[in-house]
């Protein structure tokens, strides 16, 4: 059944016209992320009404908030892509799994430098073992491990199978890492997290926040597009078509 | 008769370098496969392929007419892969590998001291194989053909230190498991010396 | 259940003539214990409080370490390969395994740890605890480490690159063990942790050993 139901995404899986499917989709993705992007923040960052509790300084939640929930949402397509690529054994997809990590692990630093930032001005101090900002900070570490691993191998197709199976090991534990966290984190500090949970958000805030949430999972797909075409050429450069390619782009440049 | 195993235009490709392309056999029971060729041709490499450890990069495996991939348990129970690595514990005695790998196969050695001391290994059953000589360990690592009852045998380098009776030993126990039907793979720098019913050759060349 | 017997008997005779093995994480884990009181302060009221945090990081570095190696021997010998090959003893192989490290380095950790309350300044009610975590909770880091063993099996790195990727996995089985010692001390109920502690040893002895065994396929395919 399975068989059947992707039958029509049997042409993707093929290296060379996945490579030629990124690069027709990068330029839009790229400039529709560029775009949502400065509105978003633009917006956020300029127009919209400041806090009456926190003033100008909430205005980090611009890049805070999507920046967290996408290195959360990268590292789900990662193990996605990880699971994919091993059970039906699509190399193309376990190529993008090491395509999302990196990228992945840099949108958790913003989150935890933004966080960090947002903290130094709430809590007084950098840091503070919040429950948010710890699962961060394991996240960070779920991706290094995954960087790690794929990069400690001599053979590259085995490092990242291996690593892909690291990821979907992590996303398995991720949820309870996640609640064995908040656990601790509420016998242990209480009331400090509260602060932010409001139940409500105005409309003139949230409209730049979603345009902003949205640019940072363009974004996203940008990169792994990018990131994805150049997996795809290191791993078939012997293959007859990446070689024409490479010739043709150097009878363009003579 | 059938052909139980078969590969069709087969390729490999290791560290960005091709090892062979296009590479095609047919096999039918009590037949030996010989491969040849210098040091890093690919011999390894096919036989991983063979005992379905890779996939190829292009080409496919037939095990009685089908597919490998599909059919992996079936043929693993009919396999016994010894690589280039002899599968001997080095910390562990002789008695101590055998017991391991005849538990595994779940095929008791009715007498263990007789079957090693067949082997030249008699006085020897009972120390760590880590003192033992490479030719030594080698027995031990062999002794398992003589107690086992899979089809398909792909050996790497069987032949390696092992003094010349020995070699005739096991190339007389390998035509008694051809003429049961068995098949054989193996490689080998030195030629075969005993006369085999239906040899097949294959020579893989050693390519940039 | 033959073969797995026989395979139990196998890491048995292996642990018996690699003493260092299991020997040596045992006077890791109480060298590491005792590094804290010298580099934090002995009093008593100061190391009763943490010590269960203090236990459990000991523990988790300790089991850790030892299963580094784990693989390393079979892999290098072609053990691993050929059992891959054939596959039907593979799963078997990875569950004798599990189990003969845990009896290695759990149990011992379980027996020496009258020693650990002696040092620490524990009472008895808070002794019984911690054989309790220690029960439920070393299965599960053995189990951990046998994974991060079998997924850095081939790689040219080992040890640090271990520690990295399983240690995140460690952080849930941490807060609960020690919140149940934590709970124990200032005479709160603690069975609730007990009861997490219990689930995560069964979600990962059915979890786990699957893993293993594909990590092992991966890493010499």
């Amino acid at each position: 059944m399975w068989g059947s139901m992707f039958r029509w995404l049997d042409p993707y899986a093929k290296p060379e016209t996945l490579y030629h499917l990124c690069g027709r989709l990068l330029p839009y993705l790229m400039g529709l992320a560029l775009f949502t992007l400065l509105l978003g923040n633009i917006w956020g960052l300029a127009f919209s009404p400041s806090d009456y509790q926190q003033g100008d300084s909430y205005r980090i939640i611009y890049i805070h908030v999507p920046s967290a929930i996408w290195s959360m949402g990268a590292y789900s397509s990662m193990a996605i892509a990880a699971f994919i690529g091993l059970v039906w054994q699509i190399r193309v997809a376990q190529w993008a799994v090491l395509a999302i990590a990196p990228i992945g692990a840099v949108y958790t630093v913003i989150a935890l430098f933004t966080g960090a930032a947002w903290g130094k001005p709430m809590w007084g101090t950098w840091w503070v073992w919040d429950a948010r900002l710890t699962s961060e900070l394991v996240l960070l570490f779920l991706y290094l491990g995954v960087i790690a691993l794929a990069g400690a191998f001599s053979e590259a197709a085995r490092g990242i199978k291996v690593a892909s199976l690291l990821a979907i090991v992590g996303v398995v534990n991720l949820p309870i890492i996640h609640y064995s966290v908040e656990w601790w984190n509420t016998l242990h500090q209480g009331a400090t997290i509260t602060k932010f949970a409001k139940p409500s958000i105005d409309p003139s805030m949230l409209w730049p926040l979603l345009i902003s949430l949205l640019g940072f999972a363009l974004l996203l797909a940008a990169l792994t597009c990018l990131r994805l075409r150049s997996q795809i050429l290191i791993f078939e450069q012997h293959r007859p078509w990446v070689r024409q390619l490479v010739d043709q782009q150097q009878g363009e440049q003579s | 008769m059938s052909i139980i195993l078969a590969a069709e235009a087969l390729s490999c490709v290791r560290q960005d370098r091709v090892l062979f392309e296009n590479l095609n056999f047919q096999l039918s029971a009590g037949q030996v496969l010989y491969i040849q060729g210098k040091n890093g041709a690919g011999k390894s490499s096919l036989l991983r392929l063979l005992a379905g450890l890779t996939l190829p990069e292009d080409g496919q495996i037939l095990f009685r007419g089908k597919p490998l991939s599909g059919q992996s348990e079936e043929f693993a129970g009919q396999l016994l892969f010894i690589g280039h690595h002899s599968g001997i514990h080095p910390q562990l005695t002789a008695l101590q590998n055998l017991a391991f790998w005849s538990a595994l196969s779940e095929q008791a050695v009715a007498d263990p001291y007789q079957l090693l001391g067949s082997l030249g290994l008699a006085g020897l059953e009972d120390i760590p194989c880590f003192m033992l000589s490479a030719g030594q360990q080698r027995r031990v690592s062999l002794a398992r053909l003589w107690f086992s009852t899979k089809s398909l045998w792909i050996l790497d380098e069987p032949f390696t230190s092992l003094d010349q009776q020995l070699i005739a030993t096991l190339e007389q126990h390998f035509l008694q498991h051809l003429a049961k039907g068995g098949l054989i793979v193996l490689t080998s720098h030195q030629s075969l010396s005993a006369d085999y019913p239906a040899l097949q050759a294959i020579e893989l060349e050693y390519r940039w | 259940m033959v073969m797995w017997r026989a395979l139990v008997q196998r890491e048995l005779q292996l642990l018996g003539r690699q003493k260092a093995d299991w020997l040596n994480p045992l006077v890791f884990f109480l060298l590491v214990l005792s590094l804290f009181p010298l580099g934090i302060g002995p009093e008593p009221g100061m190391l009763k409080q943490i010590a269960p945090g203090l236990v459990w990081i000991a523990a988790l570095l300790s089991v850790l370490l030892s299963a580094e190696r784990l693989f390393k021997d079979d892999y290098r010998y072609g053990v691993i390969e050929q059992l891959v090959a054939g596959r039907q003893g593979l799963f078997s192989y990875v569950t004798a395994k599990i189990c003969c490290h845990w009896l290695s380095t759990g149990v011992p950790l379980v027996l020496v740890s009258p020693l650990i309350a002696v040092l620490l300044g524990l009472d008895w009610q808070s002794w019984q605890v911690l054989v309790v975590t220690l029960l439920l909770g070393t299965p599960v880091l053995s189990l951990l480490s046998v994974l991060g063993a079998a997924l850095t099996m081939a790689a040219d790195k080992g040890g640090i690159l271990q520690a990295l990727i399983i240690l995140p996995l460690y952080i849930p089985l941490l807060i609960f063990a020690s919140g149940a010692m934590e709970a124990a001390a200032t005479a709160l109920p603690y069975t609730g942790q007990l009861a997490v502690l219990l689930a995560f040893l069964l979600f990962a002895l059915a979890l786990v050993p699957l893993a293993v065994r594909q990590a092992l396929r991966m890493n010499v395919g």
